[in-house]
């Protein structure tokens, strides 16, 4: 029970990750592919910042009379990460608009119809 | 000292060029910028592979920060060698884009075009030059990004929704290498490869490590195309604009390639692949991906996707020298990473001045082609001969490394996949000679030209070079048998 429940960020984290997952590969919906890899790269961000937690540090910020800080290195890696998948995202709707006015449609079976190579 | 800031230059110089040229009023212009830009960062990887080969590894702590702590810039004769690839064929390509892009590309969008073209550039080199792990993501994700935007840049719609595929693929194959990157993380407490490779043999056996190991592995099988991780591979090189095709074939595919050997031989111990199933998957996926890829080439009905396919083959054959794990296979695979850069470089350089002429590189219009366009001819010739591996040509070499590093191993199936793997090429390679030159031409080409001399020069270099490096194997050869003793090293 403790294992459950003290680890209980990092099974969001699997779940939020799960779903994302089957998200992008279930859906046929090119923008619903795109929130789904949202959330799967969200739930990694959750991974990363579960992890820079130390038992009993106070968060890092330079205070007087705290020993004890949590890292804050993996806060700056999932700010880089966070850049990233905004890039990501912005990137991938920006191809959807144009997918939109090439094909008249978001859709993924729609899309094959009109090529056939696809 | 001088020389340690050589090889930030090398990842800044392009970097901070991109918004330069993104802002240029012309097309012309922005190439010129991007031709002096690829051309000096070339210099540059030249040097430092020299330096790295004579006086041994460089190290830059980026912003004085001393190493694990701070991002360093680690580079041996591997990065070195790799460097020097990724930087030659962005020099040799910027020649062939002036007039390719011209014609592909409208004029109000060149200089953005260039501009994502140095960003990728940028990206991938920096890959190559950074010794810390969490910043080859980043690297990673800006070469990547660019890479989207550069593909949907083609002339067809499909070329957006093959950006799409690609994008979403990408994107999943990078976030699995942040996982593995972040569970590594958490059991070594630091992101520098050299640290890594010191510390992980203490933690090696925890599940965590290994769950990492896995989430690493498959998230770079991903972005290097290994078979069957393909798939946003043949679209994404059949609508990209002919150069974005011709540098990625030689390039991106080839970065990955390296990632996964730093990971796999240098950050964790000896002998953990030969132990893990790792090596074994390699050399399963290798093997079908030689054949089945080779097969699906010789369907193709569109020159471009058949040397896409063709591709994915050639990481067959580099992914089996990763599965034998042994100093031999990693030379063979390092070998042919530089040689494929050169066939495929050529071939598609010499399919696009067949698309520059007639517009389009589907095989039913290019009947009798090889009579119209000697030249381009000659280059698709040497370059096939080259990608089947006959001697006397770069493709033989790496076969022959590769042919060696499965009889010391006594993997007597490995060597009759490599054979049975030459044997398509002949078939596709064939297919593509025999429209060309053995069918009648159409009426309606009799006008058609050679390619100018714009694009026939940059591709006969790499022709050249095909040929020389198939003669004179010392350098290649040479370099990469020190490439793996840095590999497999273990770090002072």
């Amino acid at each position: 029970m403790d294992f459950l429940i003290g680890h209980y960020n990092y099974w969001v984290a699997i779940f939020l990750m799960m779903i994302g997952f089957y998200t992008v590969i279930s859906h046929g919906n090119l923008v619903k592919k795109i929130i789904g890899l949202n959330i799967f790269q969200v739930s990694v961000f959750l991974l990363y910042i579960s992890m820079s937690t130390v038992t009993g540090g106070a968060a890092p910020i330079i205070t007087e009379g705290v020993q004890l800080y949590s890292n804050p290195l993996p806060h700056v890696l999932i700010l880089t990460a966070i850049v990233v998948g905004v890039a990501t995202t912005a990137l991938g709707l920006a191809l959807v608009v144009r997918i939109k006015e090439a094909y008249g449609t978001i859709e993924e079976d729609e899309i094959h119809e009109q090529d056939h190579s696809l | 000292m001088m020389q340690e800031h050589l090889s930030i230059f090398l990842v800044i110089l392009p970097l901070v060029a991109a918004p330069i040229v993104a802002i240029m009023p012309r097309g012309r212009y922005a190439w010129a910028f991007s031709f002096v830009v690829a051309m000096v960062c070339a210099v540059i990887a030249g040097q430092q592979l020299w330096s790295v080969t004579h006086h041994g590894v460089i190290s830059y702590a980026l912003g004085g920060w001393a190493p694990p702590w701070g991002i360093e810039y680690r580079i041996d004769s591997v990065n070195a060698f790799i460097a020097v690839i990724i930087a030659g064929i962005a020099a040799i390509t910027l020649p062939y884009a002036l007039l390719s892009v011209e014609k592909e590309i409208p004029e109000h969008k060149q200089p953005l075009f260039y501009s994502a073209f140095l960003l990728c550039f940028a990206g991938l080199l920096g890959i190559t030059q950074t010794g810390d792990i969490f910043n080859v993501f980043v690297f990673l994700e800006i070469s990547s990004l660019s890479t989207y935007a550069l593909i949907s840049m083609g002339q067809k719609r499909q070329a957006l929704t093959s950006a799409y595929q690609y994008l979403i693929m990408g994107t999943l194959g990078a976030t699995f290498f942040l996982i593995g990157v972040g569970l590594l993380y958490s059991q070594t407490g630091t992101l520098n490869m050299m640290d890594l490779a010191k510390l992980l043999p203490d933690v090696v056996g925890l599940k965590t490590v290994h769950t990492g190991f896995a989430f690493i592995l498959i998230g770079i099988a991903l972005k290097l195309a290994l078979f069957p991780l393909h798939l946003w591979l043949p679209n994404a090189y059949t609508y990209a604009p002919t150069v974005i095709t011709v540098f990625l074939a030689a390039t991106a595919t080839k970065v990955a390639v390296y990632v996964m050997l730093r990971i796999l031989f240098t950050i964790f111990p000896d002998g953990f692949v030969a132990a893990s199933p790792a090596g074994d998957l390699f050399i399963i996926l290798g093997i079908a991906g030689v054949i089945i890829a080779s097969v699906y080439a010789i369907y193709q009905t569109n020159v471009k996707r058949l040397l896409a396919y063709s591709s994915v083959a050639q990481i067959g054959y580099i992914a089996l020298g990763i599965g034998f794990a042994t100093s031999l296979g990693l030379t063979a695979s390092i070998v042919h990473l530089f040689n494929h850069a050169l066939m495929k470089g050529a071939l598609f350089m010499a399919v696009g001045a067949i698309i520059y002429r007639i517009g389009t590189s589907h095989i039913s219009e290019l009947n009798g082609l090889g009579r119209k366009m000697p030249w381009t001819f000659a280059a698709i010739i040497i370059a096939g001969l080259s990608l089947i591996g006959v001697p006397g040509t770069a493709g033989f070499i790496s076969k022959w490394y590769l042919v060696l590093a499965a009889l010391e191993q006594q993997a007597w199936f490995a060597v009759a996949i490599i054979l049975l793997g030459s044997l398509l090429a002949v078939i596709y390679i064939g297919k593509i000679v025999e429209t060309l030159y053995f069918k009648p031409a159409k009426e309606k080409q009799t006008t058609i030209q050679e390619a100018p001399i714009l694009l026939l020069a940059p591709t006969w270099l790499l022709v050249i070079a095909n040929i020389y490096f198939g003669l004179n194997t010392e350098l290649t050869v040479g370099i990469a048998e020190q490439a793996v003793q840095a590999l497999v090293g273990t770090p002072k």
